[in-house]
């Protein structure tokens, strides 16, 4: 039965399996949403493209876009710390792409009160995700307030410190330069921003040389709670885990643990979250959450096993011979691997072997 | 197949000269100067693959990892904004994106101005910063001509030593954004790659200051 499945529904299967043995529930949804929820909060969208059509009472429904809002609006705060999964159709417009798609997206939220043994729980399904996918993977963590204090104790004012931001998750450090040289940024804060910019690396190596920088007081404790969680991963195991601060997203909706995985052999991010409490105050829900989403349409090219043959054994056939000849082969055939039967000149179909309605080789 | 640094370099003078400066940084492949006309050249010696590609389309190969280095001009990368790296500004191909048009020329804000260019986004951007409603007409070449026979009324393009605008009748009006050559980084291939990239971008780095002391 395993053997049928496809290298994508192995990938299905081990991710239900893993976010289950951690306790965490199924979450299932609508194909539709009402358009509001999502106009409210477009940037926290990947694209700006959103699939509508009018419900039969006039309102402006969508094909959901995004899983995670849906998850925050239909989950009441005080029934105390969810823990959810879920694999969802959404539809997007994907980069590159010029028409909407249906995308499947797995991911998990944990919503209510989230410690720092949550976010190591999260950040360790999120690396054991990325095993489930490829050995040869990278999880590479972040924490937005790191840089945020960095910007307010520098003083600089918010419609610059989105340039800078930017600047900084290309790991561009001469725009960056000249960037803070504009916006009059002390010439302290310039190089603090520039060494974090340049900061990438196994975990091990890099975390150390990161709480060793003198830091401004939220910019450490952000270091320290970084540094906490990665403390709690050995405990669950061995996992490959980097620190790279160019790693930012969108502060009003996330706000300190950032992380994005990658699988060797794929050209984009195959995983994607973080700490959202942002997200969470916007909608009017109090508390803190975290989650990611894992992006199996990234992985499409990964997980797709070119096969050589249709079938172990091509049984082929004539109109001559008996059909129950046939089909007496075709059980034994069955019973040995995979069998394709075929009308003899129908072309297409290849077998490991080949043989007739006798059970004998054909030629 | 060992794991190659990729490298997608734009075809054309620049290209040339860009690998000059790979090789000096230790990445040289002596097939690539043969003349001849195959795409690909490899050095295992020194684990580096090269591939010559339109220039244009260096940021595509990169941004979808075909590459995992390579080196565009900051007029693609802001046309394209691909998700890249941009890691180096290797100070090459300097030239500048400007607004040009007719020598006596006066913005008239009561209508909707006419832009032609190669790059609607830049130009876009460009004009919504200022407020400024702009119809944008999309061309391939011959910029230039589209003012001279009244297709619009400006154009938004990249201007080296602005000889092609003045044999035309035209000037630089605005600059909008100096360009040059940018050495990228797919983001993915960054985490697998990112010692042996940051050791190359420092070594580049290190030659192009000792050309600047020069």
């Amino acid at each position: 039965m395993i053997a049928a499945l496809t290298p994508r529904e192995r990938v299905s299967l081990a991710l239900r399996e893993l976010y289950q043995t951690y306790g965490y529930r199924q979450y299932r949804m609508s194909k539709f949403e009402e358009y509001d929820l999502y106009a409210r909060n477009r940037n926290f969208l990947t694209d700006d493209h959103i699939l509508t059509f009018s419900d039969l009472n006039g309102k402006l429904m969508a094909l959901k876009p995004d899983v995670t809002l849906s998850v925050i609006k239909n989950t009441r705060s005080e029934s105390g710390t969810r823990k959810l999964w879920y694999t969802e159709n959404v539809y997007r417009v994907p980069r590159h792409a010029d028409s909407f798609q249906e995308i499947v997206q797995t991911g998990l939220e944990c919503i209510g009160h989230v410690d720092l043994y949550t976010m190591g729980e999260v950040l360790m399904l999120a690396a054991r995700s990325l095993e489930t996918v490829g050995k040869d993977y990278v999880l590479c963590l972040s924490h937005m307030g790191i840089l945020t204090g960095v910007l307010r104790s520098g003083g600089v004012p918010e419609e610059r410190a989105g340039e800078l931001l930017t600047a900084v998750g290309e790991k561009n450090l001469h725009t960056l330069r000249a960037l803070c040289g504009e916006a009059g940024v002390p010439p302290e804060t310039a190089e603090l921003l520039s060494r974090l910019c340049a900061l990438d690396g196994p975990a091990a190596e890099t975390l150390p040389e990161l709480l060793a920088l003198s830091l401004p007081a939220e910019s450490r404790a952000a270091a320290e709670e970084l540094s906490d969680i990665c403390g709690l991963l050995p405990v669950f195991g061995e996992y490959q885990v980097a620190l790279d601060l160019s790693v930012i997203d969108d502060t009003d909706y996330y706000n300190g643990l950032l992380f994005r995985g990658f699988v060797a052999g794929a050209a984009r991010p195959v995983l994607s979250g973080g700490r959202y409490d942002h997200l969470l105050h916007r909608m009017g829900r109090s508390g803190s959450a975290v989650g990611f989403a894992v992006y199996l349409s990234e992985l499409e090219r990964l997980l797709t096993e070119s096969r050589d043959c249709d079938a172990d054994t091509l049984l082929v056939y004539g109109p001559e011979d008996d059909p129950a000849a046939v089909a007496a082969a075709a059980r034994a055939a069955a019973e040995q691997g995979s069998v394709r039967v075929q009308l003899r000149g129908e072309g297409g179909a290849i077998g490991r072997r080949r043989i007739g309605p006798d059970g004998r080789e054909a030629e | 197949m060992p794991d190659m640094l990729s490298v997608a370099l734009p075809k054309g003078r620049l290209g040339e000269k860009v690998y000059g400066l790979f090789a000096a940084a230790g990445y040289d492949c002596p097939a690539l100067l043969e003349p001849n006309r195959r795409l690909i050249f490899e050095n295992p010696e020194n684990g580096v693959r090269y591939f010559w590609v339109k220039p244009s389309d260096v940021a595509i190969y990169v941004e979808r990892g075909a590459a995992d280095i390579g080196v565009a001009g900051k007029d693609i990368l802001l046309e394209k904004a691909p998700e890249v790296y941009e890691l180096l500004d290797l100070g090459m191909g300097r030239c500048r994106m400007c607004v040009a048009g007719p020598r006596d020329f006066r913005d008239d804000a009561a209508h909707v101005l006419r832009v032609a260019t190669k790059f609607p986004r830049i130009a876009r951007e460009y004009y919504a910063a200022q407020s400024r409603p702009i119809d944008v007409i999309e061309l391939h070449g011959s910029i230039e001509l589209a003012p001279l026979v009244g297709l619009s009324d400006v154009i938004v393009d990249i201007v080296e030593t602005g000889k092609t605008l003045e044999e035309n009748g035209l000037t630089p009006l605005e600059t909008v954004v100096p360009i040059s050559a940018r050495l990228i980084a797919n983001k993915a291939r960054y985490q697998f790659k990112s010692g042996e990239i940051r050791s190359l971008c420092g070594r580049i780095q290190e030659i192009l200051n000792r050309k600047e002391q020069l």
